[in-house]
């Protein structure tokens, strides 16, 4: 999977949960919670999104490394299988 | 017509789930009425047969006759002309300027395809495309059953791109509503307020070990454990739990937590998780979970939007550090919590860091007393302190 598809598929996921989002306008190295207005429930479902998508496991303790969008992608590239 | 908060006055059906002759119970889904909430699946409150039903699209005052149930062993003429579900009277509406409330533009109500949300819901949970089903409801309404029926079937590969769904609400009219119950709620209660900070180490210690051993996909959220605290504390403090309604307080045995909610398109909702206090953690947070997501694609049920005890409001996702909050008629009591954040903390004259969180208490001083909430914070206080009992 190339990165192109991971940030397709993390959008998708965020999507999922704000269906509002446009994709053209996030900003890919701000902070993505900020953005979309994702609250702590909102954010839990994105992260089972990307769970369920990509196969990963994500431990809570990372949550904080998901911060952006381009953050979000190198971190799921690092951990794919 | 049922009364789905306070703040409501009126609504039309835009939907039956059933016809003259079906049989139903208590807790079923009958009806989509539209509200400034967006559209709401209607619950009934008797078992019997649908009788006679009002017409879709008439706009009805609250407490107006939806449906007649004829009951067992009643006759055509007796039926029962009742509102469908157990809403507050029309009396709980306050003498008020009123807010003209739902009446959502003609246009919306003309391009809203007939899907329940019950069935929306389902239908987007098992990637279905509702709108394109065959709907075999009234007036040709996808129900429940035609996406069961749909989802037993193979689909067609590649699925539809999954519709995006829509929150159903008129922003301009949600505002309407919410200055019309908060105008009602600061002209009728008289607020006290009171803050209280809470360690909140011991709580996210656990926290974290329970989640620990847990797949992402049953992780518990911070914001949980005060919630369920409330509810339990709530238990000794009778005063704060119930609603006031035609000069009289009637507590509730069951702690029916609403929980604001805010909506990314503006105002918000603050629906009701049921005996919060009687549920374990597990079980709140896949409802908390459910709640949120029909808050934000449609599917609120009636009997949510009525009968909370008691409003939560948790800001601490924005980032202030306490909210105080307006008490949402007929109930009696708000609990506001902020962010957990670090914070100087003094343990036996020894300053040092200590993860914490302001919880506020709102209440209403026709019923309780800043001497009994003081109490009930530090009883909250203490309850998150064991964690592991909640």
């Amino acid at each position: 999977m190339d990165e192109a598809q991971i940030r397709d598929g993390v959008i998708a996921a965020i999507q999922a949960v704000a269906p509002e989002l446009e994709p053209d306008a996030l900003r890919r190295d701000r902070m993505l919670r900020e953005q979309v207005d994702l609250d702590s429930m909102d954010w839990l479902n994105v992260i089972v999104g990307f769970h369920e998508r990509f196969g990963v496991d994500i431990p809570e303790a990372d949550y904080v490394k998901l911060t952006t969008l381009d953050a979000i992608v190198a971190y799921l590239a690092g951990r794919l299988p | 017509m049922p009364a789905l908060g306070a703040d409501m006055e009126s609504g039309k059906v835009v939907e039956w789930l059933v016809q003259p002759g079906d049989r139903v119970k208590r807790g079923d889904v009958v009806a989509v009425v539209e509200t400034h909430k967006g559209a709401i699946d209607v619950e009934c409150f008797l078992e019997g047969v649908i009788d006679e039903l009002v017409a879709i699209g008439e706009e009805l005052p609250v407490g107006a006759v939806l449906a007649r149930v004829r009951v067992a062993g009643e006759s055509v003429a007796e039926a029962k002309s009742v509102p469908v579900d157990a809403a507050a009277p029309p009396s709980a509406v306050a003498p008020s300027p009123r807010a003209t409330l739902a009446v959502p533009p003609a246009a919306a109500a003309a391009t809203r395809s007939k899907v329940s949300p019950a069935a929306r819901w389902r239908a987007a949970e098992r990637g279905i495309d509702a709108d394109a089903l065959h709907g075999t409801g009234a007036d040709g309404a996808v129900t429940l059953a035609d996406v069961e029926l749909a989802a037993a079937r193979p689909q067609p590969a590649p699925a539809a791109p999954a519709r995006v769904v829509r929150g159903g609400f008129d922003p301009v009219l949600m505002r309407q509503a919410i200055a019309a119950a908060m105008s009602r709620s600061k002209r009728e209660i008289p607020h006290y307020y009171l803050a209280e900070p809470v360690p909140m180490r011991l709580a996210l210690d656990w926290l974290r070990d329970a989640n620990a051993q847990r797949p992402v996909t049953e992780r518990l959220l911070p914001a949980l454990l005060p919630l369920k605290a409330v509810a339990l504390a709530l238990h000794d403090f009778p005063e704060l739990n119930g609603v006031h309604e035609g000069g009289d307080f009637r507590p509730s045995a069951a702690v029916h937590v609403g929980v604001a909610i805010s909506l990314r398109a503006g105002g918000l909702i603050a629906p009701a998780l049921h005996d919060v206090a009687a549920k374990p953690l597990d079980l709140l947070m896949r409802e908390l979970a459910d709640l949120v997501r029909r808050c934000r694609a449609g599917g609120l049920r009636s009997s949510e939007l009525s009968d909370a005890t008691v409003t939560v409001t948790n800001l601490g996702d924005q980032g202030v550090e306490a909210v105080f909050g307006v008490i949402y008629p007929p109930q009696v009591a708000l609990v506001g919590f902020g962010r957990i954040a670090e914070r100087p903390w003094i343990d036996s004259g020894v300053v040092a860091a200590m993860p914490a969180l302001t919880a506020t208490l709102c209440a209403d001083h026709r019923v309780s007393d800043g001497h009994r909430g003081a109490l009930f914070l530090t009883r909250l206080r203490e309850l998150l302190q064991h964690p592991e009992a909640l």
